[in-house]
């Protein structure tokens, strides 16, 4: 399973190479064995004889992070799809993305987000699935900025990202709460133990966190906003990521979690308003698009919102609606992203406006639309998968728990109502689409081209899913056996097999059904007459303007604080890093109660070192005070030799002798240079500059004396330096200590102390070479 | 003693620290110099102070002072010593380019 998630990420590094080719053979054709592959590896495991695989690799045990993967129903069915729409996508980009594009850059973010997609869905350690999780979103953003010439494709790019890596970022936080209370980080492992998770007081934030994930990535009310900018993406990226499975990754998430959280009240009331809400916002604002793309966006939004909606309802019926609505959304609404593909491919505008007439000039992909299009709208036809899980959401609210009484009560009464009302307008947009492109008048001058029939090679991807559709809706419940039983079953736990029918009587969801056929024909037929309501509600409101107002304003908040401390001053700096330092240091030394100064075991203080420390303390001093270049580097040098000095009567003799030769030779450069550099000038700085530069030069030497009075008297473990000592004879062959430990033991260090030298030295002759250089010319 | 050269190593370190931020770049690098000595005084004393003979090997001799910090110290002094060469180079290039040794007119945030 492991080779079937990572297969994608290493195709892609050959993909490169193989663009190279693109002019003789299209690129798409060799990556599009590589979803194929996966496809019939994970096609192998449907049917009524499912069993549940695992697998595990280890990657860092020790703190629970391991590729350990899952397969159960869910996680099949979303594989299925990643992998089978993903080979339809890339059949149809080889023939929507022009040669001249920078293929290898498409195929290798595809591939990518193949194996992130993949590795979300299998993924059974929750540290493991939030790394995938990241990745799609990173995969996303650059697939939608993929024409980044565009400014729109800059801004949905970053966009999607901000919101989806927000949501990513939430969803890390529940994870880590739920893994550090149940003590597992396999996700099977928390399901075992949801009674310690939900007794925890923590519920709320764990479910508020994982829920703001699941929203942001699946575009849930008021985080949709990002998924119309989205539409940026080629359309073969808009058809796979944004409709058919990344925005389908959360609403995987709160299916995968569904065992846990679907005891607690609060997921049911949030997770069923959330989406329901969505549903009808969704579906109300894709009437008002003009855009082709547009309207599919929203009306994804919309979908996502009913599937959302049913996995908070919970029931058996709901969750098996839920999963089977999931499938049938991936079959109709791939296929009409890709048929609005090749109309803006073969008419040259998505703007359903410039639009009309089309069914003369485009028959086939008429045909393929009015599939699409009518099981979206769940017109009760038997051959249009649609329906059936259009009529199991109607049904599904209408059996919801009615024992619930109070708020969550009444909001569960209201669900067959705000069910029918988002649906009518599913089905007006749905008819807006078909008959707005195909029929009308034909309005040949607004056409930037004269429209033709798109080539086979792009129909033949919608014409599999539409396929697929009519499958589905003629044998129902083979799929439902060999598929969505075994999903619906991972999600709640209990084995669920419903028997899906085409005619059950003249039930209430199929008097739901009608209402919306009707309502939604009277809507749509009128549209002229009402369509002003969009100027009153929702007019100006909208969530981007939230989005922009919290971008622009952090960023320019940012860039304000950081103009305060970035003013290009060196000095400045300083003054803030050491600053820093100090208060860090000594706040932490005080809190923790660590200065404590004693004396015991100490040298005696003789009168030559004392007269050593007095003239190199007075020195030190000087070189503050100094005005004039060669005194400061002559008292500079009293200091060195003065250190030199202290070394001799410490025993030090080979430092004294290194002390000595250096400190002669730096006094020679700096008299060398002196000559060249500005004369030292009287200090102008105002007292108060003064003042800072004092207090913090004098609290870092407090600070520094401090910490080397503590540490002469704790000692933590016994010194290494015996071992040196010991073994300088019999390991390094030399009597001098020091030498062998430079030399012998710690050897690499002295090589590369030499090799600091070198490009010291080189550093230094390219400066004065480059002085020459500029003289010659 | 050590207690006194841990002080010496402070005073060192603030006087060091005054000139680094000074405006002038010749104060910078005899900043840095002091720092530097004030650094491997405070080493020298973390292995305490004259106790043992020199770490030369000698027969009949088993205390000897700690030669760990010396190593280091000794690595120190040669690295300091690069260090201050190649900014006193680089200091007299940009001050004969620039015609300014002043690092407040030398800042750049016309490009930010």
């Amino acid at each position: 399973m492991i080779m079937a998630i990572l297969l994608p990420l290493i195709a892609a590094f050959f993909v490169p190479l193989l663009a190279k080719l693109k002019n003789r053979i299209h690129t798409g054709i060799f990556v599009l064995l590589i979803p194929a592959v996966i496809f019939i590896y994970f096609a192998q495991n449907i049917g009524t004889k499912f069993r549940i695989l695992d697998e595990h690799t280890n990657w860092i045990p020790s703190l629970g992070v391991n590729f350990d993967f899952h397969l159960d129903g869910l996680s099949l069915l979303f594989a299925l799809l990643i992998s089978g729409i993903g080979a339809l996508v890339v059949l149809y980009s080889i023939f929507y993305l022009n040669r001249s594009e920078r293929l290898g850059h498409f195929y290798v973010y595809l591939l990518l987000f193949m194996t992130a997609m993949l590795g979300v869905v299998l993924s059974d350690n929750v540290f493991v699935l939030y790394t995938f999780w990241e990745l799609t979103s990173i995969s996303s953003f650059l697939l939608i900025g993929y024409w980044h010439h565009r400014e729109k494709s800059r801004y949905g790019a970053l966009k999607s990202m901000l919101i989806t890596v927000f949501g990513g970022l939430s969803m890390f936080g529940g994870l880590i709460l739920m893994s550090v209370i149940a003590g597992t980080t396999s996700i099977q492992g928390m399901i075992a133990k949801a009674d310690i998770i939900l007794d925890s007081q923590y519920l709320p934030l764990i479910l508020g966190f994982m829920l703001i994930g699941a929203f942001t990535k699946s575009a849930q009310f008021p985080f949709h906003i990002w998924l119309p900018d989205a539409m940026e993406a080629p359309t073969p990226v808009s058809s796979y990521l944004h409709s058919a499975t990344m925005v389908k990754a959360g609403i995987y998430l709160v299916a995968r979690f569904f065992p846990i959280f679907s005891q607690y009240e609060w997921f049911v009331i949030i997770v069923s308003l959330v989406g329901i809400l969505t549903l009808c916002w969704g579906s109300y604002m894709a009437v008002r698009q003009t855009d082709l793309k547009a309207i599919l966006a929203f009306s994804t939004i919309s979908q996502l919102g009913m599937i959302m909606a049913m996995l908070g309802f919970g029931t058996k019926l709901a969750v098996f609606a839920a999963v089977f609505h999931i499938l049938n959304h991936a079959t109709f609404k791939g296929s009409l992203f890709m048929v609005a593909g090749a109309i803006d491919h073969e008419t040259g505008t998505r703007d359903i406006r410039k639009l009309g007439g089309l069914m003369a000039f485009m028959p086939y992909t008429a045909a393929l639309a009015l599939f699409g299009t009518f099981s979206m709208a769940g017109i009760p036809l038997p051959f249009l998968n649609g329906f059936y899980s259009k009529e199991l959401f109607f049904e599904s609210t209408l059996k919801l728990n009615q024992s619930t009484s109070g708020f969550a009560g009444t909001l569960l009464d209201l669900m067959p109502y705000l069910a029918v009302a988002g649906s009518i307008f599913t089905f007006a947009y749905s008819m807006y689409l078909f008959f707005g492109v195909f029929f009308g008048k034909y309005k040949a001058a607004e056409l930037p081209k004269k429209p033709h029939e798109a080539p086979i090679g792009m129909l033949l991807s919608p014409f599999v899913l539409v396929l697929g559709i009519i499958l589905i809706g003629v044998f129902p419940n083979s799929a439902v056996q060999g598929l969505i039983s075994h999903a619906a079953t991972a999600i709640s736990g209990t084995d669920i097999l419903i028997d899906v029918h085409f005619w059950h009587g003249f039930t209430t969801p199929l008097i739901m059904s009608l209402i919306v056929v009707a309502v939604g024909s009277i809507i749509i037929l009128s549209r002229p007459y009402w369509k002003g309501i969009y100027n009153v509600f929702p007019g100006k409101l909208s969530f981007n303007r939230v989005y922009d107002w919290i971008v622009k304003s952090v960023s320019a908040y940012s860039s304000k604080v950081t103009n305060v401390y970035m003013t290009g001053s060196i000095k400045n700096y300083m003054l803030l890093i050491l600053g820093a330092m100090l208060i860090g240091t000594f706040g932490t030394l005080y809190a923790t109660g660590g200065i404590h100064l004693s004396m015991k075991d100490m040298a005696p203080i003789t009168v030559i070192e004392l007269s050593i420390v007095i003239i190199m303390v007075i020195a030190s001093l000087a070189t503050t005070f100094a005005n004039n270049n060669l005194a400061a580097i002559l008292i500079l040098g009293v200091v060195g030799f003065g250190t030199a000095m202290l070394f001799i009567i410490y025993r030090a003799p080979d430092l004294a002798l290194t002390q000595l030769v250096i400190e002669t030779i730096t006094v020679a450069l700096f008299l060398l240079t002196f000559y060249h550099l500005p004369k030292l000038r009287k200090r102008d700085d105002s007292s108060r500059v003064k003042l800072v530069n004092l207090i913090i030069s004098i609290g870092f030497g407090a600070l520094l004396s401090i910490i080397g009075i503590m540490s002469l008297n704790s000692v933590s473990f016994e010194k290494i330096s015996g071992y040196f000592v010991k073994t300088a004879h019999s390991i390094g062959g030399g009597n001098n200590i020091v030498n062998v430990i430079l030399v012998d033991m710690r050897g690499f260090d002295t090589l590369f102390e030499i090799a600091v030298l070198g490009i010291a030295a080189l550093a230094i002759f390219g400066l004065i070479q480059f002085n020459k250089d500029k003289g010659a010319r | 003693m050590e207690f006194i050269i841990c002080i010496l190593a402070g005073i060192l370190f603030a006087t060091g620290i005054y000139n680094i931020l000074q405006k002038q770049m010749l104060r910078i690098i005899i900043g840095t110099g002091l720092i530097s000595h004030g650094a491997h005084l405070f080493i020298l004393t973390m292995g305490k102070l004259k106790q043992g003979k020199p770490p030369i090997l000698t027969e009949g001799i088993t205390d000897y002072t700690d030669p760990l910090p010396q190593a280091l110290i000794l690595t120190s002094i040669v690295i300091s010593f690069g260090i201050t060469s190649l900014i006193l180079v680089l200091a007299y290039r940009t001050a004969q380019k620039n015609d300014t040794d002043n690092m407040e007119e030398l800042r750049g945030t016309e490009n930010e």
